[in-house]
């Protein structure tokens, strides 16, 4: 004590910020930062979990780029995001643009939209699977057998699987995504609309020359989050087909399945942890150059 | 002459605002009703899920919204087989004491990174906003290894700690205390407070909206978290909601009735505090995206 009182002001507030921060340092470091380095170690290893880990070098990552379900599960991944990305972000913002103009009832609209994100991933995986059944148990196969129109097999299918597991993931997402889109179209001025009425600017010109320009920090931050969310879809998936986890045909498994799957089905920790490697990198690659892109632009 | 001219053409032009108004006015309202149409078909999915509930296993296939004849029988079975109760205690602990956590701790590391000046601290805060880039995917295979190495496998603490402390809160809170003027901690610091005291009873107050946004944030996150506590945990006892409605649901099989009142157990918490706090879950929303 004797000591701390003899310190400057400014030294005393290095021995305060290292003091309060020690828990945290020590919780960043065994919990993020050494796991980080164990996968990565891990995947130059062979290990099952019970013996010894074995250094394996490349042969991981080698036997991984010619394992063609690996392929089909990487194709998977981006489907899921170039799906998913353009299709939700285009409706968040036609919603958000016309709920924006409108005063009535705005509130409650709002809240419409935005319940959907209020709900458990996997809860609403099985009301979805439940939609998606064959008649007479599915609600959108009844209501397509009231009109007429032949049976759609969601989920049993190869083609239409992956697409309907994705809805519900989009579902989900839209009311985050509608709200924001409504901020950022609240942070741009008036002046610039009253400006264009006065010059006598087109509402279609409007849209393109003012408003969208003005929403790149929004368009930016909404691509690279609902990105990252679409590349490690799992809960849904999982959910969905767990009479056949990924299927029919590994044609929905994306590739967080495939890492839990190796990981915890088949115990080959350093094969999964290449695959967590993989997983990493192209969330880097793709969050770096979609934010190159977009500021490019 | 004159005069019933500019009546004339004022009518006129008054006539050509009406219709223009008019226009306007049925535009408005057609963006309105489908808008309205597009939100009740958003929460269809809940509907069912909530009507299909109270309903008797031979009205599951009918798609009437409201049963004909209404019944609790579900939630009564569900409840009954007891796993339920412990799945949904589970929950509400695990993510009462995250949320706890981390409102407390993050909120400390981004106050210390924002208002104190001390050699290291670019680094530090470049090293947690790093953790961000790092995927919880790549991480549970390692925390699997860190709990059977330290028998948290199966434990309340095996399936918390690794969100107790988020880089994202850290991010989300320094950036609120940057709004907190540096005069009140040295008022404070004057007025002989020590350093903790000041960072709970001055700049903790003052943060409050922040706090909220995040404690939402964490919560909900805890509450429907599913890859984790699906890896951990190994006894049904230990289960979270999430994990133990998968396993309700594969039992269940066909039993879309049942299915459907463990989903409305899972989901209503979190809807009736939407409801509740609606206003201030939708500004959080909008800072957390926004500032975080």
């Amino acid at each position: 004590m004797g000591i701390y009182k003899r310190l400057s002001i400014s030294q005393k507030q290095i021995v305060w910020a290292w003091g309060l921060l020690a828990i945290p340092i020590v919780f960043y470091v065994v919990v993020r930062f050494y796991p980080t380095a164990n996968a990565i170690l891990l995947s130059f290893q062979e290990w099952n979990l019970l013996g010894s880990r074995n250094w394996t070098g490349f042969d991981n990552y080698v036997k991984l780029f010619s394992d063609p379900t690996f392929w089909k599960v990487f194709g998977n991944t981006f489907l899921y995001l170039i799906l998913g990305t353009p299709s939700s972000l285009l409706l968040a913002f036609v919603i958000a643009f016309h709920l924006d103009k409108l005063r009535f009832m705005h509130g409650t609209i709002r809240a419409l939209y935005f319940l959907p994100f209020m709900t458990s991933a996997v809860a609403m995986a099985w009301v979805w699977r439940w939609f998606y059944q064959p008649v007479p148990i599915g609600v959108f196969n009844n209501t397509l057998a009231t009109f007429g129109i032949p049976q759609i097999p969601f989920l049993n299918s190869t083609t239409f699987a992956l697409p309907s597991i994705l809805a519900p993931a989009i579902w989900a997402g839209l009311g985050f995504q509608v709200i924001i889109f409504m901020a950022g179209l609240r942070a741009i001025p008036q002046t610039y609309y009253e400006a264009a009425r006065i010059d006598g600017i087109s509402a279609w010109e409007t849209l393109t020359e003012i408003t969208i320009p003005l929403l790149k920090p929004t368009i930016v931050f909404l691509v690279v989050f609902s990105s990252i969310g679409f590349l490690r879809i799992f809960d849904q998936v999982f959910n969905m087909t767990t009479n056949d986890p990924g299927g029919p045909l590994n044609s929905t498994k994306p590739l967080v399945l495939m890492i839990y799957d190796t990981a915890f089905n088949s115990f080959d920790m350093g094969y999964a942890a290449a695959q967590t490697v993989v997983l990493f990198t192209v969330l880097l690659v793709v969050s770096l150059l979609q934010l190159r892109v977009m500021r490019d632009k | 002459m004159a005069f019933s001219d500019t009546l004339d053409t004022s009518k006129k032009a008054s006539a050509l605002r009406n219709s223009a108004r008019r226009k306007r006015s049925q535009a408005q309202f057609i963006r309105w009703l489908l808008l309205f149409a597009g939100g009740i078909a958003m929460i269809m999915p809940i509907v069912f899920m909530l009507s299909t509930s109270f309903k008797y296993p031979f009205e599951v296939y009918n798609l009437n919204l409201i049963p004909e004849e209404p019944t609790i029988e579900n939630y009564t079975y569900v409840l009954e087989d007891g796993r339920f109760f412990g799945w949904f205690t589970n929950s509400l602990l695990i993510a009462t004491i995250t949320t706890i956590c981390n409102v407390l701790f993050d909120s400390l590391v981004g106050y210390v990174l924002c208002k104190y000046t001390f050699p290291g601290r670019y680094i530090i805060f470049i090293a947690i906003l790093s953790t961000l880039m790092i995927p919880t995917e790549m991480l549970v295979i390692p925390w699997y290894l860190m709990s059977s190495a330290f028998g948290w496998l199966d434990t309340y603490w095996g399936i918390m700690f690794p969100g107790l402390m988020t880089a994202f809160g850290t991010f989300l809170m320094k950036q609120f205390f940057e709004t907190v003027p540096d005069d009140f901690l040295e008022a404070a610091r004057i007025d002989g407070l020590n350093e903790l005291q000041i960072w709970w009873t001055v700049a903790m107050p003052l943060v409050r909206p922040a706090l909220a946004a995040l404690a939402i944030f964490v919560f909900l996150g805890n509450w429907t978290a599913f890859i984790w506590p699906l890896i951990v945990t190994n006894s049904q006892e230990m289960y979270t909601l999430p994990v133990g409605l998968t396993t309700f649901s594969v039992e269940a099989q066909v039993e879309w009735e049942l299915i459907m009142t463990g989903a409305a157990i899972s989901t209503i918490p979190t809807l009736i505090v939407f409801l509740v706090f609606q206003r201030y879950i939708i500004r959080g929303v909008v800072m957390a995206g926004l500032k975080g």
